[in-house]
């Protein structure tokens, strides 16, 4: 589904990914842990194809397809999805519109026909009770003054109204309380199949209790040093990075 | 639900392709004036419409002071000096006296204004708009006559007006904008072609949306509408412009001149649409629109509400304003201009208070991108009899891009102390971030910041009538296309 081989990336002139090699199965959920400032959204914002993230070096082959040269609109049609660690405010444009804009454009890339402003609504309002997503978030602008939690919620909402096919989860569970980690495991495990897989970034152990991760790969300064099933995460947790990146040295 | 010229309209603005979708040509034979401006082409012009002779002197008067009057050069835009004598006054489609029935008009000009998205037929009547369209300088037909003669209210071309309703004409015209007002209102007074009356009669609510489609068709024309709306006593009207004109190298003057008139607890609401064309992207072409218009809250109680949506023109010179003369009177303005490419916006408006209680609201939201360049002015006035005088304005300001400008040029002047004045301004840039986000959903660019755009227009859209706050939106957006690299 996802192969990344030798993945060099440069951010304002500064090489943030050195060397990254990283595959993913379809039906897999691997994790990303790793210590601040590793690479870990850079990785996501070159998956996601974000302008000045310049690949120097290295592929990223998905599902067959050279993803560097697609366009990131085309991305998203094709299954890309990214929740993002900063979900972005949009004021002016409420939730509801923002999605069946995206919804539609998406459907139009890959030539299907508009859903009507109805059968959005249905759609989304069927997703939202699912995840607690209120109408009244759905009518605010996007994002404009929703707590960090409320944020997270609607990158979730996002991604099981667009049901991608690789969906990058970059720190959802940061700052979220128990409930609504537990409400968005559950959305992300809905999600979980066969024809799909998840790459999760997060800090915490506790959210892979959750979302039971296939495989955990450990990044430090742009390089994947660690990799393991899920009892790499309660051997980081007990005993930190240094030891793991350490001894990978 | 949307009624089928909603429907319509939607469908016709869903087909544009083009960036500017209006730059044809139609192929009409025309009468002309002969070029170039004189005592001379006022008298054919007053001739060519059987104007009685008050009109003429009128005009006449007007002409004269003309002569003696300077291009004012204070706003912020740049342009080669006019040639005034380089152009036509008048210019009509031949053998088109006014028309009782759709079915007797130029089928040319149906097509034209098919090709504009105006939906000038039976299912107008269904949305409850009575449209009236002027092609270059003469109305071509008035629909929806028979519906508005039943509540009493007059709408009608200018130069009717002038035939049949005289009294009204000369009560009214010129006591809002005076004739010796500015240089281009005193020109437009001189040599004004055609355009729209409206008068609503004491308490009656105008059972439909009145609405004129302006175009300049031919070449080396200047257009110079006149507008007249008068709401007596107790009475509400609601009154939409759209503007367009075909691509031309050469650039075409446009000096129209609007006049409200609000008598006691009347309202007005009037909301323009303007889409002339704005020049290539070198900056070649265009229409200079140097407008004056301006409201009197002449009863009390009055209300007038200016919304404008300006995406044409390469000038944009305009400050639709507000008399708040009446005690408790209300002046809203709340307006949009975008400029790209190599387009000068310099708008705004002027709200003077002389009752007492008067409230006015300015809400000013300039979008600026390519190497344009986007003024708001205004003008906050409070007279001394005016207690209690109130004004909120807020104007934000949107940069797409790092080659336009942006300037905020507020004037306020206060002479009575219990007056409350409130201004807020703000600059912002479309965040890279913003358009990733969108971008990340499946939104392309044009349309992402399209969505932006729109959201941070917001304010002024929901001003709009419904059927026409579609059509605008999307014109935002295709003011914008590739404004973004
Ligand atoms: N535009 C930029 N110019 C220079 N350096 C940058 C730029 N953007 C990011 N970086 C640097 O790249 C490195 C990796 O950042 P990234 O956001 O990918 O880290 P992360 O692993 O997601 O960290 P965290 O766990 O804090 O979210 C950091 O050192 C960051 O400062
Ligand atoms: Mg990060």
């Amino acid at each position: 589904m996802l192969d990344i081989k030798n993945l060099h990336v440069t951010v304002g002139g500064k090489e943030i990914l050195k060397g990254l090699t990283l595959s993913i199965q379809p039906g897999q959920v691997h994790a990303i842990m790793g210590p601040n400032g590793s690479g870990k959204s850079t990785l996501s914002f070159v998956l996601a194809g974000r302008s000045g993230y310049d690949v120097t070096e290295g592929s990223i082959i998905y599902n067959g397809e050279d993803l560097k040269a697609m366009a990131t609109e085309d991305r998203a049609a094709k299954g890309v999805f990214l929740a993002m660690q900063y979900p972005v405010e949009i004021p002016g444009v409420t939730t509801m519109t923002f999605l069946k804009t995206a919804l539609n454009s998406q459907r139009r890339k890959r030539g299907e026909s508009d859903l009507d402003a109805i059968g959005v609504l249905k759609l989304v309002r069927a997703k939202a009770k699912e995840l607690n997503v209120s109408e009244e978030m759905l009518k605010r602008a996007l994002n404009v003054g929703f707590s960090g939690g409320e944020k997270k919620r609607l990158e979730i909402l996002q991604m099981s109204i667009f049901e991608p096919k690789l969906a990058i989860l970059d720190e959802t569970d940061s700052g979220l309380d128990i409930d609504a980690l537990r409400l968005v495991a559950e959305g992300v495990n809905a999600l979980r199949s066969p024809e799909r897989a998840m790459l999760v970034i997060t800090h915490y152990q506790r959210l892979l209790d959750y979302i039971v991760p296939d495989r955990i790969h450990v990044l430090a300064k742009g390089r994947i040093v660690a990799e393991g099933g899920k009892e790499l995460a309660l051997e980081l947790e007990a005993k930190g990075y240094e030891h793991i990146v350490g001894q990978a040295a | 639900m949307s009624s089928p010229a909603q429907l319509e309209t939607k469908a016709q603005v869903a087909e544009i392709g083009d960036k500017y979708k209006y730059g044809f040509v139609t192929d009409i034979e025309m009468d002309m004036a002969p070029k170039g401006l004189s005592e001379e082409t006022v008298r054919f012009i007053s001739a060519k419409k059987n104007e009685p002779e008050w009109m003429l002197e009128w005009r006449l008067a007007a002409f004269r002071r003309w002569l003696s009057m300077k291009e004012p050069k204070w706003a912020r835009v740049h342009y080669p000096q006019i040639d005034f004598q380089d152009a036509y006054y008048y210019a009509a489609p031949k053998n088109n006296p006014l028309k009782q029935s759709l079915n007797e008009v130029d089928p040319k000009l149906l097509e034209t204004y098919n090709k504009l998205g105006i939906p000038l037929n039976e299912q107008m009547a269904l949305a409850g708009v009575a449209v009236d369209a002027v092609f270059d300088s003469v109305s071509v037909a008035t629909t929806f006559k028979e519906k508005l003669n039943e509540a009493g209210v007059i709408f009608c071309p200018f130069s009717e007006a002038i035939r049949d309703h005289p009294d009204l004409v000369k009560k009214y015209l010129g006591t809002v904008v005076p004739v010796t007002d500015n240089y281009y209102a005193t020109l437009n007074s001189a040599v004004f072609s055609d355009g729209t009356f409206v008068f609503v009669p004491k308490g009656v609510r105008c059972p439909m949306e009145l609405s004129t489609y302006f175009r300049i068709n031919a070449s080396e024309t200047g257009q110079f509408e006149r507008t007249l709306i008068i709401a007596d006593a107790d009475s509400f009207v609601s009154y939409l412009e759209g503007c367009t004109a075909p691509k031309r190298d050469e650039n075409q003057l446009h000096a129209a001149v609007v006049e409200l008139v609000a008598l006691d607890h009347a309202e007005i609401k009037y909301s323009t649409v303007q889409n002339w064309y704005p020049g290539d992207e070198n900056g070649k072409g265009g229409i200079y629109n140097f407008v004056t218009k301006r409201g009197d809250c002449r009863g009390d109680h009055s209300k007038i509400s200016w919304t404008q949506v300006e995406t044409g023109s390469a000038i944009t010179w305009k400050y639709p304003s507000c008399i708040l003369r009446g005690d408790h009177s209300v002046g809203e303005f709340y307006s949009i201009a975008i400029a790209n490419n190599y387009q000068q916006a310099d708008t705004g408006t002027k709200m003077i208070h002389l009752g007492a209680n008067t409230k006015s609201r300015i809400i000013s939201k300039g979008i600026s991108a390519g190497k344009a360049q986007n003024t708001y002015r205004g003008l906050v006035s409070i007279y001394g009899k005016a207690k209690n005088a109130r004004n909120y304005t807020q104007c934000d300001s949107l940069l797409i891009g790092g080659n336009c400008g942006a300037h905020t040029v507020p004037y306020i002047e206060s002479r009575n102390p219990t007056a409350r004045i409130e201004h807020e301004a703000t600059t912002s840039k479309i965040a890279e971030d913003q358009l990733f986000y969108c971008l990340q959903r499946g939104i392309p660019q044009d349309e992402a910041v399209s969505l932006i755009v729109n959201g941070f227009c917001k304010e002024v859209l929901q001003q709009l009538p419904m059927e026409f706050a579609v059509e605008a939106q999307k014109l935002v957006g295709i003011s914008l296309e590739g404004s973004v690299g």
